[in-house]
């Protein structure tokens, strides 16, 4: 499994013909508290650096952009009832929505985990 | 060309830093730009701030507020009081020493230009006024004051809001005597020989007091505060999410200068004696407003479910648009989102069901009263 980043902080981790996809550690530190995550529904189409989802935070609303195009396959149950998920666990229980991946030739221009700290580092 | 264009006015500083920047930033504090400062929008978070807010004792630096004062000739506070009374709706003259009162500048047409906190101070009038408002304040104020008053602004002096139900006792132990004060008095002590003048008000819903100090003692004040294990330093985002909760309007979104006092339900700041006998600018048109009534009316919301509606959502009864959010978020007392909006005023009864739109969808809301959550301020024993 490969995990890519983009510069707007989301993370896609890439499984076969299908992704998940959650927004990282420090795109939620900056969000601060998390009290509501709009997901798109199930079979929308999504564009590569699109609006995907919407991330409330107590002080205001945040998009989320899809990393890559594709189709939304589901999305994360467990943020209706706890969307302080993405707060506690960004990067594992915390994610968003899983997709299917339209064009893998997309995934080239992402970063890997080194090269997004990297980013982060020279923020 | 010549430097002489580049030049601002005096008083109108390009940027300006909080007497705490440094100890802001030290405090951990994510710093914003906010009404030409950069200050602290939170430090560990908003809704660990609040929820301390409402427990014990919170610190914000309210430093980029404007504080004036206003003083007749030879220290007339007559003068003065008349010389006020021309450009607020406030009873001015009968407010006794050491009391405060909440006031507006209205313009010609009933407009609000900003609300602000008048306090007789004994030889003068002491205003504390947004900070984004300020400057143009003090240009109406100039404008508008007769030659004979003197308007002062207080650049040199923090302003520090110690704010939480444990506020009067973390600063009555700091600087005894202040636990005396009530709600809405204010008076000067000394503190480490530095003088200090402390209001008992604050603008979170809870008791609080605001502290005006010289602003090269403003740091050892706030050390000596959060060093009592009752207190932390609290940011803009917790401010914002408390008085909301306690139906305090914000200017700049829920006030603003083509919104009157009387659909913004500020009808507490127009003295009755003055609402009759007028001599202040803006009178006809908001006497018009109190007689004849108004299309809209500032209401509080509350919405089901989670998602917030935010200031500039749209309010609908069936398909009809019947308002306008100005103010948003979620309650991190309450659990639920909630809001104030200008709901046309056949629809701004209470219990009334309305609906907000947000991305397109719409959100269930009902008219409630504010305060959402209730005040906590203390008015004596």
């Amino acid at each position: 499994m490969a995990r890519y980043f983009t510069d707007e902080h989301e993370w896609i981790d890439v499984e076969g013909d299908t992704a998940t996809v959650g927004i990282t550690d420090y795109a939620q530190e900056q969000l601060g508290d998390i009290v509501f995550v709009e997901l798109p529904e199930v079979g929308a189409m999504v564009d590569k650096g699109g609006d995907a989802a919407v991330v409330e935070s107590v002080k205001a609303a945040s998009d989320v952009y899809a990393p890559i195009t594709g189709e939304v396959v589901e999305g994360n149950p467990a943020l209706e009832e706890d969307p302080a998920l993405v707060n506690t666990s960004p990067e594992e229980d915390g994610w968003f929505f899983k997709m299917t991946i339209g064009d893998k030739s997309e995934l080239e221009g992402l970063m890997d985990a080194k090269a997004y700290q990297a980013f982060v580092d020279g923020l | 060309m010549s430097e002489d264009t580049e030049i601002h006015p005096d008083d109108m500083p390009e940027e300006q830093v909080l007497p705490l920047d440094a100890w802001h930033r030290n405090q951990g504090g994510r710093m914003v730009p906010f009404a030409g400062y950069e200050m602290p929008i939170q430090y560990e978070g908003i809704v660990a701030e609040h929820e301390w807010t409402r427990g014990s004792a919170s610190l914000f630096d309210v430093s980029h507020m404007g504080q004036l004062s206003v003083e007749g000739p030879d220290g007339d506070m007559t003068a003065a009081a008349h010389a006020l009374e021309a450009l607020l709706p406030g009873d001015i003259s009968s407010l006794g020493e050491g009391r405060m009162r909440y006031s507006l500048l209205i313009n010609e047409e009933g407009g609000i230009l900003d609300d602000l906190i008048v306090t007789n101070a004994g030889s003068h009038y002491a205003l504390v006024v947004n900070g984004a408002c300020k400057w143009d304040d003090i240009a109406h104020l100039r404008e508008h004051l007769s030659d004979e008053i003197t308007l002062t602004h207080y650049q040199d002096q923090a302003l520090l809001a110690l704010q939480g139900p444990k506020a009067g006792a973390v600063l009555e132990e700091l600087i005894p005597g202040t636990g005396k004060l009530v709600f809405m008095t204010a008076g000067m002590f000394e503190w480490n020989g530095i003088p200090l003048w402390v209001s008992r008000a604050g603008y979170t819903g809870e008791d609080g007091f605001e502290i005006s100090i010289p602003a090269d003692h403003a740091e050892a004040l706030a050390n000596a505060l959060v060093a009592d294990e009752r207190v932390k330093p609290a940011g803009l985002g917790a401010r914002d999410s408390l008085r909301l909760e306690a139906g305090l309007p914000l200017y700049g979104h829920d006030l603003d200068d083509v919104t009157d006092p009387v659909s913004a339900g500020l009808l507490f700041a127009l003295t009755k004696s003055r609402r009759e006998s007028g001599g202040w600018m803006g009178h006809g048109p908001v006497a018009e407003k109190l007689a004849g009534g108004t299309q809209s009316k500032r209401v509080g919301l509350k919405l089901d479910g989670r998602l917030p509606a935010r200031e500039g959502s749209l309010v609908f009864v069936g398909d009809t648009e019947v308002g306008r959010v100005t103010s948003g978020g979620f309650s991190p007392t309450l659990g639920h989102p909630i809001a104030m909006a200008y709901v046309q005023k056949e629809h701004a009864g209470k219990d009334t069901a309305l609906q907000v739109e947000v991305r397109g969808k719409r959100l269930d809301a009902t008219v409630t009263p504010m305060p959402f959550v209730p005040q906590n301020y203390y008015r004596g024993e």
